[in-house]
């Protein structure tokens, strides 16, 4: 019986089916159509007039420039209009089709998660997309019929290529949204996460294109396809069946939270020596690639600083060889050194650093927290190396001011840094049949582990041995130099 | 060999368990019923079976296929009806038909001969004309039957398929579920209609808080449950001194003024005995008949044994 059914081969085949599917039902809704041909057609001609006028208007008062730079701007505006409509048809295609409750017939197909993904994805593109390419086209024409301006071939495909990677930003995150929510109403309501940067991004890239900068748009085109690879990423681990049915209801069961973050934090350990062990076999173990890559950004932080001593230089005369006496020392009793206080104060530093380290790590996929602590590696690099440009023996002045204490802060910033980029990750990088509440919650879980278990103890003793013993260190070194 | 075989399926939502070692067998040809009340895990447990939601743990095989480890090929041999019709409001009948074989890797021509014959055998034939959303609820549940059906698949399995549906509807589309009984077809639907398991299935499996907890036709299931077959004897005088003509060793039930209601095994042996020996007095009888047994009583019985042993009744 069922020898007539077969599994359409591709991917792009499967997909290809769901797309169009998608494609004719979005031109029978008059709420689609209407303001996908509104933006294509009307709207090009209504700014061909503004720019005419502008041009004219700045003309007269002997400012072309501004009309100059204005003419492109309306190009990119005419661009990002109709695809701004490709948020609206995604929410409805992901959060809409499941509220409606039309979405379990299609997950019964032997189609699979990535065609459908692909398929929806695609549905979402290409009906903005195709307005915004003849939204341009319209524009232009209109141009060049009335003002007779003509754009480079460059200018061409960068307002082009931004065009499309950014409604492939907004569609992906739309994707996301959509896929952490049961309705359409609340994927509505989260889209404002996507519409406000965007918005921001605008408001950036017109600044940049009044400034005449064009170059800068080339790098604003691959940070976009960076996000919209990691939002895909991110919406291919969350689009899957078991995720699509598990969510029935939008609510924040923070106990049940609580409970999977407090049974991964403990890792069924009965007593702090299973616990430490289970920290360092399993821990250690899943932190290793961010271990790495945090190793190697410290790294570079430090031989980029370092480098950059050569560029910025510093005069000569601000070592003092002679600053490291006995006085400096009751100096730095007045500022607290060598004294508990301030141990407290270089404790409390740090852990203020690392928890605004880990919030901005949690929203920037774990990339603002490794900037954050590679800025004091590229200080010491920068210090080493102006060193080095004095004349001066730069490890000698790092084994007395910086090594005696680095030796355990800097693995503790590591560690750190680890378990934060691991966190920020967890979103992109989900355990298989997790869903991002689960995996979120016990990769933070994994992170109080390491934070508590092992860096804070680190910090301690770090603190300790900046306030007590760094500085007798650097006497006992420098005094004599 | 079994068109569905499942052994010990468990799905767990975070701590929730949904499905608790589930174990079905259904034979080609064969009509289960899933019976048990909303939230017991019957939609779980037909999710697993089609290969959209993978078992905590536990396995399955519809059709040869493993449900976890070749899942496209399951949901291609597998027909679905979601207790939710899932149609596409602003298509058409043979636009959304269309689709859906092609989304199963049907050829066109394929298509429409399956579609003509389809929805002149559903009576849909007329409507092809209507938006989906202007249909009524029986004619949704029909063309989602008809989709389900569009691909001729080996296991059907239908969730909930008369649902929330006006009697006169649900009376179609149960009369459609019996027609599809084949003889190479496998079937489970799933129900917390007593009446439609009874009518539809030849065995019915009761499904409570995940677990199956009685497995059988819905003969043995009453006789297993409710026990021996309860006759009722009615005579055309008052009861008094009939009674004593009754044999040994059967068990009065209750009793009216002229009437009587008792169990035993053995009816055949007894209620001739019992004819002759209140003929031989010349005692009127009006009729000696068996009090049908309602499949309710059984799923009541089964219930509240399960909510006093939490045990397992399968008398496969």
């Amino acid at each position: 019986m069922a020898a007539e059914a077969s599994i359409p081969t591709t991917l792009f085949s499967g997909a290809w089916i769901v797309a169009r599917r998608e494609i004719r039902d979005q031109f029978r809704d008059w709420r689609i159509l209407a303001p996908i041909l509104l933006l294509t057609l009307f709207f090009p001609l209504l700014m061909n007039f503004t720019a005419s006028q502008a041009v004219d208007f700045v003309g007269r008062y002997g400012a072309p420039i501004i009309g100059e730079r204005l003419i492109p701007f309306l190009l990119m505006v005419v661009g990002f209009f109709p695809i701004s409509i490709s948020i609206v048809i995604a929410l409805e295609s992901f959060a809409g089709e499941r509220e409606r409750q039309t979405l379990e017939p299609l997950l019964a197909t032997p189609l699979s998660d990535g065609q459908l993904y692909l398929g929806k994805t695609a549905a979402s593109l290409v009906p903005p997309l195709a307005a915004a390419y003849l939204g341009i086209t319209v524009y232009l024409i209109g141009l060049l019929v009335k003002v007779q301006w003509v754009p480079s071939l460059q200018l061409l495909i960068q307002i082009l290529s931004l065009t499309t990677i950014q409604a492939m930003v907004m569609v992906s995150g739309a994707i996301v949204i959509s896929s952490l929510t049961t309705s359409v109403r609340a994927a509505n309501l989260l889209a404002s996460f996507i519409i406000i940067p965007v918005a921001m991004l605008i408001m950036g890239e017109s600044m940049i294109m009044f400034w005449g900068r064009y170059h800068i748009l080339w790098w604003i085109v691959l940070a976009l396809m960076l996000i919209a690879i990691v939002l895909t990423r991110m919406g291919l681990r969350l689009f899957n069946r078991e995720e699509l049915l598990a969510r029935e209801l939008d609510v924040l069961d923070l106990r049940g939270s609580g409970r999977r973050f407090w049974s991964s934090f403990l890792s069924d350990a009965r007593n702090p020596v299973e616990w430490y062990g289970g920290l360092f076999q399993k821990s250690f173990k899943r932190i290793r690639f961010p271990i790495l890559i945090t190793s190697a950004i410290l790294l570079i932080g430090f031989f980029v600083g370092y480098r950059q001593a050569a560029v910025f230089k510093l005069p000569a005369e601000i070592f003092q060889m002679n600053a490291f006496d006995k006085d400096w020392l009751m100096i730095l009793r007045e500022f607290g050194m060598l004294t508990p206080n301030g141990v407290v104060k270089i404790l409390w530093a740090n852990i203020r650093a690392l928890i605004l380290a880990t919030i901005l790590g949690v929203f920037t996929f774990g990339v603002v927290a490794e900037i954050l602590l590679l800025v004091p590696l590229a200080i010491t690099g920068y210090f080493a190396g102006s060193l080095t440009q004095a004349g001066l023996d730069a490890s000698q002045y790092l084994t007395a001011l910086v090594l005696p204490h680095a030796i355990i802060e800097v693995p503790a910033a590591i560690l750190s840094g680890a378990a934060i980029l691991q966190l920020g990750m967890a979103a992109i990088s989900l355990p298989k049949g997790s869903s991002l509440g689960e995996g979120w919650t016990t990769s933070l879980a994994e992170w109080a582990r390491i934070s508590i278990g092992i860096v804070l103890p680190l910090l301690i003793a770090a603190a300790i041995l900046e306030v007590f013993l760094t500085p007798r260190i650097a006497v006992w070194v420098l005094s004599g130099s | 060999m079994s068109s569905i075989e499942a052994n010990s399926l468990c799905k767990k939502f975070g701590t929730f368990t949904a499905v608790d070692d589930v174990s079905l067998h259904v034979k080609p040809g064969e009509i289960l019923a899933l019976l048990g009340p909303n939230g017991a895990g019957k939609t779980t447990t037909i999710r697993m079976l089609a290969s959209i939601l993978k078992p905590t743990h536990g396995n399955a095989k519809i059709a040869g296929y493993d449900i976890e480890h070749e899942q496209e090929a399951v949901r291609s041999v597998v027909g679905l009806l979601t207790e939710q019709h899932g149609l596409y409001n602003r298509m058409r009948a043979g636009e959304y038909l269309d689709f859906f074989g092609s989304v199963y890797g049907l050829d066109s021509s394929m298509i429409q001969q399956r579609i003509n014959t389809l929805l002149d055998e559903y009576k849909l034939q007329e409507f092809t004309n209507l938006r989906l959303g202007q249909y009524s609820k029986g004619m949704r549940q029909k063309l989602a039957l008809v989709r389900a059906l569009l691909h001729e698949p080996q296991v059907l399995l239908l969730d909930e398929p008369t649902s929330a549906m006006d009697p006169e509807s649900a009376h179609h589309v149960r009369g459609s579920i019996v027609e599809l009984r084949s003889a190479d077809r496998a079937i489970i639907v799933c129900t917390h209609n007593l009446f439609e398991a009874e009518a539809l299935a030849d065995r019915i499996a009761i499904i409570r808080r995940g677990k199956i907890i009685a497995n059988d036709s819905p003969l043995e299931l009453k006789r297993m449950m409710v026990g021996d077959p309860v006759m009722e004897l009615r005579l055309a005088c008052s009861l008094d001194g009939a009674l004593e003509h009754l044999p040994e060793g059967i068990v009065e039930i209750a009793a009216g003024d002229n009437w009587v209601r008792y169990s035993t095994s053995q009816a055949d042996v007894v209620n001739p005995e019992i004819l002759y020996s209140l003929a031989k007095a010349g005692i009127p009888v009006v009729t000696l008949s068996r009090v049908e047994r309602s499949l309710e009583e059984v799923y009541l019985q089964v219930v509240s044994e399960d909510d006093s042993q939490e045990g397992t009744i399968d008398g496969r």
